[in-house]
């Protein structure tokens, strides 16, 4: 155990005495968290929307003013043909347009029925789809309003009868994505430094010539492992803090469940990193190897894990992928705490596996360390 | 009183896959003794160093460093050696003190051992104004010498050096050779490989690897008789000529 303490010691004078090293650690990880937090948004917003009104009438107009109002259009210019707003749309001027047609609303008074024509840019499919939303919310409840004005116009008797569906979304009402993306972000920046430091780690005694040094001391290999990544536990874990400070205080990120939960799963999480690090190193020579090596594991789990795409949307097979993949695990386990509030046997699941996944990976990355070749 | 034998190989060898780098040397080291292990570029030196201090398997063959067996008890060999590699293997970003500490502690002496050899080792190597210096801004030569003193500092029976003066000044590289003769007087036992012949005329024996295996052992001077030669310089020559 005394052993353990000298390495743990030196482990940590050498983080701290790296000048290059610490802003890495530390820095990094909360810019990321500032950025992509506040970039990586699935809104669309400012979208550039321009329209042709042949009809010019009261009923057009208040269409028009209905985009004018929306907090995600910009309505920037009209035209007085489609060939000039086709062009427009061709240089990027604009991204959505309405075209209303002559006799609007002549054909809305008397057949109660008229046709728009709406064009959309779609170049980026997911954000044209987002657009097609919107205009159909607005839209729709243009219609809505209209109709209750035409049916008391023409029939004062019969009311209408409507069904209405009102969404009401739970855990997160606002659907703020910052409340959503804030955690997984957490998540990601405590796994990729954890696991880029620990998997650098050991490689770098191997470069500089230590490691043989060790070897030849009569140290046990669980004594040198534990005391090797047992300073990255602890970077986990204050990294772990550091973003969950910031989530509340910069995005105000709800913490519904208990946060010593969210710790406990954590510390058996890291040991999942720390083994895959491990491993890594043992089977590497040199930091760059580890680094690249480091990095396809990451970037693979990250798009994997249900972080920016639904895994649900995810063919069968990459589904069942996913099970392989700790990030998941995570990500599913802070959302769950910290916007269902989620207790221990909600995350029970999670927390088997992952220890399954840190038990396996510990026995791999211990085995094949060697301390004779 | 017979000498006592801290180093016995028999036939010691390695293999890796069809190449045989060290084919079956057989020799043994006394107690106390310089014993000079020389050798070519790729003659096998360091493959058999790595077997005889426990981080390396053999093939085959048997030996026994310090009376433990290298196939079977490997971390006990460890207790009982130093070694310091061609390598400098010092940490750089730790301090002279730290280091020692450090390697104090992993060899297990105790808080107070650790600093009684610390202070002594600072003021006999006269480092005191640096001790407190990382390692990496240390010259070379002085790196070496604390290289060494780190290595003995768990009283080794026996240490081993793998090219210890690659690269230093004369007057360093003799300094480090009173540091030597210095511990073989106190009993410790010294298994060295150099590539400088005028080292090995220092060694009390030599061995000369060829190739995997041991062609010449003894004193400098009944090797220098052997051949027929008056320096080290030419039986070494003499012995990798006749190879080729």
């Amino acid at each position: 155990m005394k052993v353990i303490g000298y390495i743990i010691q030196k482990e940590f004078k050498q983080i701290f005495r790296n000048k290059g090293m610490l802003p890495i650690i530390f820095v990094l990880p909360l810019l990321q968290l500032l950025i992509l937090s506040n970039a990586a948004t699935y809104e669309v917003k400012n979208i550039l929307f321009a329209y042709i009104d042949e009809d010019r009438s009261a009923s057009s107009r208040e269409l028009i003013e209905k985009f004018n109002a929306s907090e995600y259009f910009d309505v920037k210019a009209s035209y007085v043909n489609y060939k000039q707003a086709s062009e427009a749309m061709l240089k990027g001027e604009v991204s959505v347009l309405l075209h209303i047609p002559q006799d609007f609303e002549r054909n809305l008074v008397r057949y109660k029925k008229t046709d728009l024509s709406i064009t959309i840019d779609a170049i980026d499919g997911a954000a044209a789809g987002v657009e097609s939303g919107y205009i159909n919310q607005i839209i729709q409840g243009f219609n809505k309003k209209i109709r209750l004005e035409l049916l008391s116009f023409s029939n004062g008797n019969s009311k209408p009868v409507r069904i209405e569906t009102i969404p009401s979304f739970w855990y997160n009402t606002t659907l703020d994505y910052k409340t959503f993306m804030v955690p997984g972000i957490l998540v990601l920046l405590v796994t990729m430094i954890t696991l880029f430091l620990s998997g650098m780690n050991i490689v770098r005694e191997k470069e500089i010539g230590t490691l043989e040094q060790i070897n030849v001391t009569p140290i046990r290999k669980g004594e040198f492992i534990i005391g090797k990544l047992f300073p990255f536990w602890v970077i986990g874990m204050g990294l772990l803090t550091i973003g969950l400070i910031l989530a509340k205080l910069i995005f105000n990120t709800p913490m519904l469940g208990s946060i010593g939960l969210l710790y406990f799963y954590t510390s058996f999480y890291l040991l999942v990193i720390l083994g895959m690090g491990l491993l890594i190193s043992n089977y590497t020579d040199t930091q760059q190897q580890a680094m690249f090596i480091a990095w396809f594991f990451v970037v693979i789990f990250i798009l994997m894990s249900g972080l920016f795409t639904p895994i649900e949307s995810m063919p069968k097979w990459a589904q069942w992928f996913t099970e392989l993949n700790p990030i998941k695990y995570f990500v599913e386990v802070v959302r769950m705490v910290m916007l269902k509030g989620a207790g221990f046997t909600d995350i029970l699941p999670q927390l088997i596996k992952t220890l399954a996944y840190a038990f396996v990976l510990n026995v791999l990355a211990v085995w094949s360390y060697k301390k004779v070749s | 009183m017979k000498e006592e034998n801290v180093i016995i190989s028999k036939g010691l060898t390695k293999r890796f896959g069809g190449f045989t780098a060290v084919d079956a040397i057989t020799f043994e080291v006394k107690k106390g003794e310089i014993f000079g292990f020389l050798g070519a570029n790729g003659a096998g030196k360091t493959t058999a160093m790595k077997m005889l201090i426990g981080i390396s398997n053999p093939t085959g063959g048997e030996a026994m460093v310090a009376g433990f067996d290298v196939h079977t008890q490997q971390d006990a060999i460890k207790k009982n050696i130093g070694y310091m590699s061609q390598k400098f293997a010092l940490y750089d970003d730790l301090t002279v003190a730290e280091n020692i500490t450090f390697y104090g502690g992993i060899y297990g002496l105790s808080r107070k051992q650790i600093r009684e050899k610390r202070t002594k080792l600072i003021e006999t190597l006269g480092l005191g104004e640096i001790a407190h210096q990382l390692v990496g801004s240390l010259p070379l030569g002085w790196k070496q010498k604390l290289a060494f003193s780190v290595a003995m500092l768990h009283d080794p029976q026996i240490v081993f050096l793998d090219e210890p003066t690659g690269g230093v000044d004369p007057i360093t590289r003799r300094q480090f050779w009173e540091m030597i003769y210095k511990a073989a007087d106190k009993g410790t036992t010294i298994f060295v490989t150099t590539h400088y012949m005028d080292e090995a005329e220092y060694c009390h024996r030599v061995s000369i690897m060829v190739a995997g295996k041991i062609e010449a052992l003894d004193t400098p001077k009944k090797l220098k008789e052997q051949f027929e030669v008056s320096s080290m310089n030419d039986v070494f020559l003499r012995l990798a000529r006749n190879i080729e």
